[in-house]
């Protein structure tokens, strides 16, 4: 019987997840087809500042996908059995990313050790000697055997490679887009008269604009704004260089660093930014129908309706929201802990605490956006287009979706992009007072945590927070950017 | 209400200003009955309702001694071995007694009247806060001071050179600082002022003034954490407030930059401010979670975080009841300050 070496494993998080990315792609096809929307995406993909934040985030988004595809490997048929009656799978549950990180993940250390060592940390009992001193790593730096004075020489050799890699990856990309896009490059090159002269950079900066033009239609091209197609194009190159080197550089070293218990912390790094992204949107997509729904029925209807939704928000906001989230989760882990049963793997587990958690935030922060909603709905609800309506004899339900709801997308855009960064924040906070995820999952929140007294250490070890801190900071960083090119683009205030 | 009464009776002075204000405070307190009620209903379901008292005396015992026995004396030891919240066999002479003898109202009900019972270690939880209010307090209170004024100060500076680059320079700043975790500032200011440094100690508390070199590094670490994220949003209050009528007035008269914003712009922009902050005063005895966590401060907030991790539901539940009183008395004070700050708002 043939079958596959794995078995595809969908976690729950995952599907969601996907479901997620999916609805996003289906409404900017369907956003395409609005002129207003199509202004307003067209302006913020002029803004320099947002086109580097989406792309970095686009890159972080590629990390978290590639470590949503999940799967659990065949095990061997034991060498006894002539053929495996029954296919059996590893417990382990891993994903796409785990593959491309083999080389780190399989090759633990015992202990700290620094960005780019070739010796362990700590002084231990050398084997063959009664002396104490430094260990040789069992990877980093093992490929250079004795000749210990070629590590520099070495690190230099292999950035520099991976550099150039990078680069050629970038250029390559840019000239598949250039074919690929000529034609239609060629139509918005007629139309815009670029400045003649520019370099291989414009070339395929116009693809990007032609990319990009594509997908915002005509907006693009009649709007005398251009994309920023040259700060995409430079953040993919650094992207690329960064890249390169890291992984040039992380085929002998652990770049940056071990851990305690000598995990590679680049590898632990960069699964949690699934983590990180899964709370930023998973949250949101339950806490959107809630907040959008109940909103509007209260601004829309009022009378007891409003105050029943009224009293509900009210009450929900007075309970200190760690509080509330801490209470939350301690009841789930004990219905957890009490039914052990429910899960077969322990990522399911995790999987099943890492959704509790985006289920628990998401209840406790609907309040903002639904009173946010209401106030907007009392102000629409007696405007003349809605009046008319009304006098025509449209449904309250028909009004509502077709004139109350688009009109408040904006602000429903807006409050969630604000709110990503904020739960991604949160997390490493929840995570630290012990009501996070759960601790087998990697998150940042877990890592700083595992990581709190290092500075207090002498000497000190100060990879694995800077590693955390900086992850999350880019990541956060690039989204509050994004975030403010949309809101100025959105904002009817601030859009001009 | 109050501007009408005020209009209709112009002789009684002070007390018509006063005596529809009491009114509405009374009333405004009475909504918050049902409010905390609510808060009540939400904490005892979670807590005695999805996971019955029996899962969380197996829990607190642990695997190895989990017999019905032992689970009866955890239950009776706590006060948890009452129906939830109907006792149909309570000997009460007026059916009261079906309500009272119920966990609901012993442990829930109890505490409108301050009875917060006993935390795990057998402490009187009341007590305990009253004790550790101090600490709180003796942090929340200078950071809270402290920020407003270096927040506006800053957001002042932003928009005194604004649509310069030094304004948009110090936006970005705003923006990363409120892009790094407060956990960073706290293990960041931690290790470079107490331990290269040594200006002060890692942490720890004392009573009196010598408590002052055990603040410092909190208070200043809390005042940059928050600059970030509320000069900002003092920045672009402002920037509303400058392109109003009266400043193009002050302009016209002569005045100058720096007259019109601290003499207009500043004294104007004071009133969203300020009542966008009086939410906040209440909630300050709470204290803050991490802070105080990370500093050793025996406060409210490290309380919390204890209960939180050793699974002391009393003390948790305490919490969240007094986070929703304080929380509604500072909707109440919002409320009330706008009043004071405009009188073009009147109380209905």
């Amino acid at each position: 019987m043939m079958s596959l070496p794995f078995q595809v494993v969908v976690l729950w998080s995952d599907a969601l997840f996907f479901g997620l990315v999916t609805a996003v792609v289906m409404l900017g096809m369907w956003a395409r087809r609005q002129a207003p929307l199509r202004h307003s995406w067209a302006r913020v993909a002029s803004d320099k500042v947002a086109m580097v934040s989406a792309t970095v985030l686009a890159a972080f988004l590629f990390v978290g996908v590639l470590d949503s595809l999940h799967y659990r490997a065949r095990l061997d048929a034991a060498p006894g059995q002539a053929v495996a009656q029954k296919i059996n799978y590893a417990v382990e549950v891993n994903s796409l990313l785990d593959v491309l990180l083999a080389p780190l993940r399989l090759h633990p250390e015992k202990t700290y050790s620094a960005p780019l060592a070739t010796h362990l940390f700590s002084k231990e009992p050398l084997p063959g000697s009664i002396e104490r001193g430094f260990p040789r790593l069992t990877w980093g730096g093992a490929h250079l055997g004795y000749a210990l004075e070629h590590r520099t020489i070495d690190i230099v050799q292999r950035s520099a490679l991976g550099a150039a890699g990078g680069l050629l990856l970038w250029l390559g990309l840019m000239s598949v887009m250039r074919l690929r896009f000529k034609r239609q490059g060629q139509a918005i090159e007629s139309a815009q008269k670029p400045g003649a002269g520019e370099a291989t950079m414009s070339q395929g900066g116009r693809a990007i604009n032609a990319l990009l033009a594509v997908a915002d239609g005509d907006a693009a091209r009649k709007s005398s704004r251009r994309v920023a197609s040259h700060a995409t194009l430079l953040t993919l190159l650094v992207l690329f260089l960064i890249m390169g080197v890291t992984m040039a550089l992380g085929s002998g070293y652990h770049v940056l660093g071990t851990d305690k218990v000598g995990q590679d912390v680049l590898y632990l790094s960069l699964k949690s930014i699934r983590t990180g992204l899964l709370i930023g949107t998973l949250t949101t997509l339950v806490m959107l129908p809630v907040a959008v729904l109940l909103g509007i029925l209260a601004g829309y209807l009022g009378g007891w309706v409003d105050d029943v939704i009224q009293y509900a928000y009210t009450t929900l906001n007075s309970i200190p929201g760690v509080l509330l989230i801490a209470a939350a989760v301690l009841m789930m882990q004990v219905v957890i802990d009490t039914h052990p049963d429910w899960f077969v793997t322990s990522a399911e587990r995790a999987d099943a605490r890492l959704l509790a958690l985006c289920l628990i935030l998401g209840m406790t922060s609907w309040t903002g956006l639904a009173r946010l909603l209401r106030g907007e709905t009392l102000k629409l609800r007696e405007l003349e287009f809605v009046q008319a309506a009304r006098a025509f004899g449209v449904s309250h339900f028909a009004i509502m979706q077709r004139h109350i709801l688009p009109n408040l997308m904006h602000i429903v855009l807006i409050a969630l992009v604000m709110d990503f960064s904020g739960l991604v924040l949160a997390e490493a906070v929840l995570s630290y007072v012990g009501v996070g995820v759960d601790p087998a999952t990697i998150s940042f929140g877990t890592m700083i945590n595992a990581a709190r007294m290092e500075l207090a250490r002498d000497p000190m070890v100060w990879w694995s927070l800077a590693a955390a801190f900086t992850f999350m900071f880019i990541l956060v960083l690039a989204a509050n950017l994004l975030t403010d090119a949309v809101r100025d683009a959105f904002d009817p205030r601030t859009a001009a | 209400m109050c501007s009408t009464t005020a209009n209709a009776s112009p002789s009684w002075g002070g007390s018509v200003y006063f005596a529809p204000m009491l009114a509405y405070i009374i009333r405004r307190l009475l909504y918050a009955v049902p409010i905390l009620l609510g808060v009540n209903l939400i904490t005892f379901v979670l807590f005695f309702v999805v996971n019955s008292p029996d899962d969380m005396a197996r829990m607190q015992l642990g695997i190895k001694r989990v017999t019905p026995e032992a689970i009866q004396k955890w239950k009776a030891e706590r006060g948890y071995d009452q129906p939830l919240i109907w006792n149909a066999t309570a000997a009460g002479s007026a059916g009261m007694a079906h309500l009272t003898e119920t966990v609901f109202f012993n442990k829930s009900m109890r505490m409108f009247a301050g009875d917060f019972g006993r935390a795990d270690d057998g402490r009187d939880i009341a007590s305990e806060i009253k004790h550790r209010a101090g600490p709180s307090l003796a942090i929340a209170v200078p950071t809270f001071i402290l920020g407003l004024g270096v927040a506006i100060a800053f957001a002042l500076l932003l928009v005194f050179f604004r649509a310069t680059r030094a304004d948009f320079f110090g936006v970005v700043l705003c923006v990363a600082m409120m892009s790094v975790s407060g956990l960073f500032y706290i293990i960041g200011g931690q290790w470079l002022v107490a331990k290269v440094w040594h200006w002060v100690p890692i942490s720890g508390y004392a009573t009196g003034f010598t408590a002052a070199k055990f603040l410092v590094l909190p208070v200043f670490i809390g005042v940059i954490a928050g600059l970030g994220a509320s000069a900002r949003w003092y920045r672009t209050i402002f920037l509303e407030e400058i392109t109003r009528d009266y400043v193009r007035t002050a302009r016209a008269k002569g005045a100058s930059e720096a007259a019109v914003l601290f003499r207009h712009v500043l004294r104007n922009a004071m009133i969203p401010i300020l009542t966008g902050v009086v939410a906040v005063i209440p909630t300050l005895f709470m204290g803050s979670l991490l802070t105080e966590s990370f500093f050793g401060i025996p406060g409210l907030g490290s309380y919390t975080i204890e209960a939180i991790n050793a699974q002391d539901f009393a003390v948790v539940r305490a919490m969240v009841f007094i986070g929703s009183v304080l929380y509604i008395l500072g909707l109440l004070a919002t409320d009330i300050s706008y009043t004071l700050a405009d009188p073009r708002v009147s109380l209905k």
